[in-house]
């Protein structure tokens, strides 16, 4: 593998930049594996990074049906934070965001991780009870979280409207100075291009159409739409389509799969120096280093596979933003998308092993994925490696929902996250 | 933002209705016999079809009844309107879905 560094970028700008190839091999289905990823975003190729780098499992492929982080990993507005309620999810987040800070040495590219501060506002009495007790519980738990005045938070983010006199005016803040926002292809390319290099293959256009098992139930081979492919163990990770591929190995999961929609608008000046979020009225923006404002809209409320949604969702959003800032009112928005996310009924994921003997999945992020790309994928190789979760995602199973050990992110946070 | 046909309103607004989850969930009838997987199979597994889905909306801010519909989930395009309690009505599936 090249290694990135300044003295590389010095030759090269000596040497008319003609030394630059392609971070990673183009490759061709083998006939067998020691394991296989489904799914070639961040979650799917990070797996493939740590089972390579920290299990020596390197006769691995990840196999990916259009291109690499085409999905999910493309369409999210890249915010990183850990400040979640319960020890569980404090836990397996703020590993992540261990993880996040130090990606970019670790995989020699960069990932652009920005630790500008995340905000969530409060906006009425219930929303400061809520938040507080985030705050004193994410101390407990060693995740750093300050509440702020409306006057902390404007010092901290000049743009927002403190004014009391608007329809949910800001009574108050926490603020994870942590979190921030990274590069998202840059942390699909990272991991392809150090999962490569290990001798990881990456193979694109290439769908998963059914899994195998033999007498004794377990995986044996996938068939895809570039031929069979033997191997022992498969995880899936496949986001909005999990429901799909885990049909064909006769898993039912509790999983729902809605559009959830983020736009940009035109390119600014820096305006906005850290995330603002507001659960309340459904708000999350931040500011590129192109400049342009990233706006998370909300999920639309019917099972859907279309990558697209309704406008209203937007407008919601939008509206909120116009109040909080009322200086972008003038902007205009330059793109809109959709991307599908896979929901369980408590806004908690399942990194897991399932009924199906070498069978893994890593599923229901929901509306909130990209945050834990580094933690989900290293415990995912972790629990494909040995067989059995690690602790950090040993709660995470599919058999909670059975035995009422439910992780209920979603009654905390009162929404989506 | 899909325009549904409620079977009693006609045509009306997404923004009218409240979407009501999968339809033919039938609650276990012999409650004292179900096993706990047979519980966290109705309460939360979903078949979360990527085609023809079986759906419930209820027209809320309208007559404020529920009805069931078939959705391509693929494409978002209303199959079929029907009633609560009624079978689903075989469908010409237009495609396959991709």
């Amino acid at each position: 593998m090249m290694h990135f560094s300044a003295l590389k970028l010095l030759k090269e700008g000596f040497s008319g930049q003609r030394g630059w190839h392609a971070q990673w091999r183009s490759a061709e289905p083998k006939p067998s594996y020691d394991a296989v990823i489904v799914g070639g975003g961040g979650h799917g190729l990070g797996a493939a990074y740590y089972l390579a780098s920290e299990h020596r499992l390197t006769n691995v492929a990840v196999l990916e049906r259009s291109w690499i982080g085409g999905g999910n990993t493309g369409r999210n507005t890249t915010i990183i934070r850990s400040n979640y309620l319960f020890d569980e999810s404090a836990a397996l987040y703020d590993h992540a965001l261990k993880l996040w800070e130090h990606l970019s040495q670790v995989l020699n590219y960069n990932v652009m991780f920005s630790p500008r501060g995340v905000m969530m506002l409060a906006h009425t009495v219930h929303d400061e009870q809520i938040i507080k007790r985030h705050v004193h519980a994410n101390r407990c738990n060693g995740v750093d979280n300050d509440w702020l005045t409306p006057e902390e938070a404007k010092a901290f983010c000049p743009a927002l409207n403190i004014a009391q006199d608007i329809r949910y005016p800001v009574i108050g803040a926490a603020l994870q100075r942590r979190g921030g926002t990274a590069r998202h292809d840059a942390v699909a390319w990272g991991y392809a291009r150090a999962a490569d290099a290990l001798g990881v293959d990456i193979i694109e256009n290439c769908e998963v159409t059914d899994i195998l098992r033999g007498a004794d139930g377990a995986v044996e081979a996938l068939q895809t739409s570039r031929g069979l492919i033997r191997a022992r163990k498969v995880g899936v990770s496949t986001a909005g389509n999990t429901s799909v591929v885990m049909n064909k190995a006769g898993v039912r999961l509790p999983l729902e799969s809605f559009p959830l929609q983020a736009l940009v608008s035109e390119p600014l000046k820096p305006a906005l120096p850290c995330v603002v979020m507001s659960n309340g009225i459904h708000a999350y923006i931040s500011q590129s280093d192109k400049g342009e404002l990233v706006i998370g809209a909300g999920t639309d409320a019917y099972v859907s596979y279309t990558q697209r949604g309704a406008l209203h969702i937007n407008t919601h959003t939008l509206e909120a933003i116009c109040e909080l800032f009322p200086c972008f009112r003038r902007v205009r928005m330059l793109r809109n998308w959709g991307g599908i996310v896979d929901v369980t009924p408590d806004r908690s994921p399942i990194i897991a092993k399932t009924s199906v003997p070498g069978l893994y999945v890593n599923c229901g992020w929901g509306t909130g994925g990209f945050k834990a790309t580094p933690g989900s994928a290293h415990v995912f190789a972790w629990t494909i490696a040995r067989d059995e979760p690690h602790p950090i995602n040993a709660p995470f199973t599919i058999e909670r929902f059975r035995d009422g050990y439910l992780i209920d992110e979603a009654a905390a946070a009162a929404v989506a996250h | 933002m899909l325009l549904i046909n409620c079977p009693y309103c006609g045509e009306r607004p997404e923004l009218e209705f409240v979407y009501g989850g999968e339809a033919h969930i039938a609650r276990p009838a012999a409650q004292d016999q179900v096993s706990l997987e047979q519980w966290a199979q109705f309460l939360y597994a979903r078949t979360n079809t990527r085609g023809v889905h079986a759906e419930r909306w209820r027209h809320t801010h309208g007559c404020g009844r529920f009805f069931n519909a078939l959705r391509d989930t693929t494409t978002d395009q209303f199959i079929a309107i029907y009633e609560v309690g009624a079978a689903p009505p075989p469908f010409a599936r237009a495609h396959e879905p991709p």
